[in-house]
């Protein structure tokens, strides 16, 4: 066991995944000698080799097929796209191809790729170093779609999706590398050392792909999010003195259903809590689930939480970023409901 | 079985801990490079594409057939606007370290690039800009408080405080708005081209990408669609060496030029002296002229050197030598300039030095300015409802929703 944040943590998974088997690579911009713009992949390639720890040309379109192309001929890439908001050059390549090879060739070729990528804001990065695309990808039918909100699940999930057989897309929300955020920026930073999820075995594991986690339990209200937002979410509960369940999603495709409804049909009052764009985002896709499921235990509507349908903006980050106070509104709205 | 195939890793000449090597760099001498008509068929001019353009030689003189043989006065705004653009950068790169702005990228050591084309372009031309490129804004004549308000997300910047500090935009000075994303622009260059050649205007339309960009699946979209119509635009490879951390023989300049990569798709590819004032603006003139009587489009490689970090996120110190650019062999861009006008007689040390200090209180003033509208932290700050203007035209019904909502949020804290 080590104290680690969720950088050291994401390292010591490909680390081990490296020295484990020999069919595993990394690639992506910087991450070779560099080690990464956030250090994700720091000595992995002095450790490693120039072979198994590739910097790649700026070509995110280049970095998936290829990653693609080495994957169908018996390696385990794992490919960095240096921020989501990048992404897009390369998603023909993960849409089209990547997603759905192994249904198209009815299971003879696949692509075991993982492509991990920092997400989300809350660091002054604007419109282009801040996004939550991951709606886009939950979409496409033959992607599998993580993000942990804690350094144990980082890489407890890497590990597992670089031993899966199908394609991962891996969120990390970069605003939590270092440590937890409540939402609140104008208060000191705290590290991953004085959490309990900053307790890192150092050596191999896994935490399943398609569970949803009960980061804690309760029975006033059910709150269903993930990423940064589950530890917003736990501290605006934790102030309005609700006894909430929160449930940490983890993984967004193939999504957990039976943990999240049996806990809403319990409570009978549930918010979703996202980061991304409200319209048409992830929280859409669980509102509609609890509804079908969960819908003769209701007390109250479901109320979504997200960031407004805008691009990310600069100057208004915590204007925009759906800090406690949006969260603390949606939390009344539903436990005030008849 | 010798035959035996193995994965080429491009190497990095060196990292810290080494002596500079520039061994790789090939270079002409100045002057030795022909200057073809500016209608001179692609196949006919293949060498332009290897060779290296250069003027200035190394007794500060301008030499051979690509001199402009520009008037003095106009060398002598030449490096104003160079130095301008450099103590203007200086200046930004202390205030992030101040906290005062977020963010902030240099083009220390690139100031020719951008101030020489710039120069040698008409105003009606339309260019399209990476982040790098400050010094389009120097020349068409943005007074740099403009360009402050817009890093300070202030109540004067003209992004409305969308955009991260450099993404400037300027469309009365023909400037086009910087994504942040890479490569975007270079296509985009071309279609504005094709465009003025529908219109039958004869502007062009030129764009800037770095080496480690031209990457990207865009640069070959522009190459492609700018040989197929025959646009008239000017398309620019800034080969300043680095991509953050990564050398440029991980951009594919380990084997070929990038400027030869024109004459694969039919276009004119010309490899110039990005240091050299007086090359850049030669090669700009000869471009523009092509593009301008209907022989189409034209790829320049300025091979430079990026003398500062990429951005304020990074540290040059932990991936390539500190002593780098002092080994550069292409010299400083404004020592070289500097040089050329003190050898004609027209410039000296303590008219230079005159220069930098009223530039340096200009910037300061600008600064003190700037600052008055307000910083990221300090009134007056900019309404945060601008935030949902823009996005359309006219704000449909569930973002006035979303903005109703946002005031009632920040009025009740």
């Amino acid at each position: 066991m080590a104290q680690r944040n969720m950088i050291h943590a994401l390292n010591s998974a490909m680390d081990i995944m490296l020295g484990r088997d020999p069919s595993v690579v990394v690639l992506g911009e910087d991450v070779g000698y560099f080690g990464g713009v956030f250090r994700c992949t720091e000595g992995l390639q002095r450790k490693y080799g120039e072979h198994r720890v590739l910097d790649t040309p700026i070509s995110e379109g280049g970095i998936i097929a290829a990653a693609i192309g080495m994957a169908v001929n018996g390696l385990r890439p794992v490919a960095e796209i240096q921020f989501a908001d990048y992404i897009y050059p390369g998603y023909d390549q993960i849409v089209s191809e990547l997603a759905r090879l192994r249904y198209r060739s009815a299971g003879e070729f696949f692509a075991p790729v993982t492509v991990r990528t920092p997400s989300g804001g809350g660091i002054r990065g604007g419109q282009t170093h801040s996004q939550s695309p991951e709606a886009l990808f939950a979409h496409v039918a033959g992607l599998k779609v993580v993000m942990p909100s804690n350094p144990y699940d980082a890489k407890g999930l890497l590990i597992a999706s670089i031993e899966d057989d199908d394609p991962v897309i891996f969120f990390e929300p970069k605003r939590i590398y270092n440590g937890p955020f409540d939402g609140e920026p104008d208060k000191p930073a705290v590290p991953w050392s004085a959490h309990p999820k900053g307790e890192v075995p150092d050596g191999h594991y896994t935490v399943p792909i398609g569970k949803a986690e009960i980061v804690r339990s309760g029975n006033d209200l059910t709150i269903v999010t993930y990423g940064t937002m589950v530890h917003v979410s736990e501290a605006t509960a934790r102030k309005l003195g609700l006894d909430a369940e929160i449930i940490d999603v983890r993984t967004m495709v193939p999504l957990d259903t039976d943990t999240i409804c049996s806990s809403v049909a319990r409570t009978g009052r549930c918010v979703i809590v996202h980061e991304a764009t409200r319209f048409a985002g992830f929280g859409a896709e669980l509102s509609a689930t609890i509804q079908e499921e969960c819908f003769w235990n209701l007390q109250a509507p479901i109320v979504r939480v997200a960031g407004w349908d805008t691009p990310y903006p600069h100057a208004f980050e915590w204007e925009y970023f759906p800090g406690q106070a949006r969260v603390a509104k949606a939390l009344k709205t539903v436990m005030e409901a008849a | 079985m010798p035959s035996k195939s193995r994965l080429h890793v491009p190497k990095t000449p060196a990292r810290p801990g080494e002596a500079p090597n520039f061994s790789y760099l090939e270079l002409s001498p100045a002057g030795a490079v022909q200057r073809p008509e500016a209608g001179a068929r692609v196949r006919d001019i293949p060498a332009l594409a290897d060779e290296l353009v250069r003027v200035l030689d190394d007794k500060h003189q301008a030499v051979g057939p690509w001199n402009p043989r520009l008037d003095p006065a106009e060398l002598q705004i030449a490096l104003r606007h160079m130095l301008v653009t450099r103590v203007f950068d200086d200046r930004m790169q202390r205030i992030q370290r101040s906290g005062k702005i977020s963010f902030y990228m240099r083009s220390f050591g690139e100031e020719a690039v951008s101030v020489a084309m710039a120069m040698a372009l008409r105003p009606g031309d339309m260019l399209f800009p990476s982040y790098r490129n400050q010094g389009l804004h120097v020349v068409r004549g943005r007074p740099i408080v403009d360009l402050m308000c817009q890093l300070l997300s202030n109540t004067r910047d003209m992004c409305k405080g969308r955009q991260l500090p450099v993404m400037y935009h300027w469309r009365e000075g023909r400037i086009f708005s910087i994504s942040g994303n890479l490569a975007t622009q270079f296509p985009q260059a071309v279609g504005w081209a094709m465009a003025a050649a529908i219109k039958g205007q004869d502007d062009v339309a030129v764009s800037w990408l770095g080496e480690g960009s031209s990457a990207e699946a865009d640069f070959h979209h522009a190459l492609l669609f700018a040989s197929v119509y025959k646009a008239p635009v000017i398309l620019n490879v800034v080969n300043n060496q680095w991509a953050i951390s990564t050398f440029q023989g991980h951009a594919g300049g380990e084997r070929r030029s990038f400027a030869a990569r024109g004459p694969g798709y039919g276009i004119a590819g010309v490899r110039v002296d990005g240091n050299d004032f007086l090359a850049v603006h030669a090669v700009t003139q000869w471009a523009a002229e092509r593009a301008r009587t209907g022989h189409g489009p034209t790829l320049i490689e300025h091979v430079t050197y990026r003398a500062a970090a990429h951005s304020t996120s990074d540290d040059p110190a932990r991936y390539r030598p500190k002593e780098d650019y002092q080994d550069w062999p292409l010299g400083d861009p404004i020592e070289r300039l500097k040089g050329h006008l003190i050898a004609l007689g027209e410039w000296s040390e303590e008219r230079h030095q005159a220069l930098t200090a009223e530039l340096e209180a200009h910037v300061v003033a600008s600064w003190k300015e700037a600052v008055s509208h307000g910083t990221l932290t300090e009134p007056p700050r900019l309404d945060p409802h601008l935030m949902f203007e823009d996005v359309f035209k006219e704000m449909p019904p569930h973002l006035q929703k979303q903005a109703a909502e946002m005031r009632s949020e920040l009025e009740r804290g």
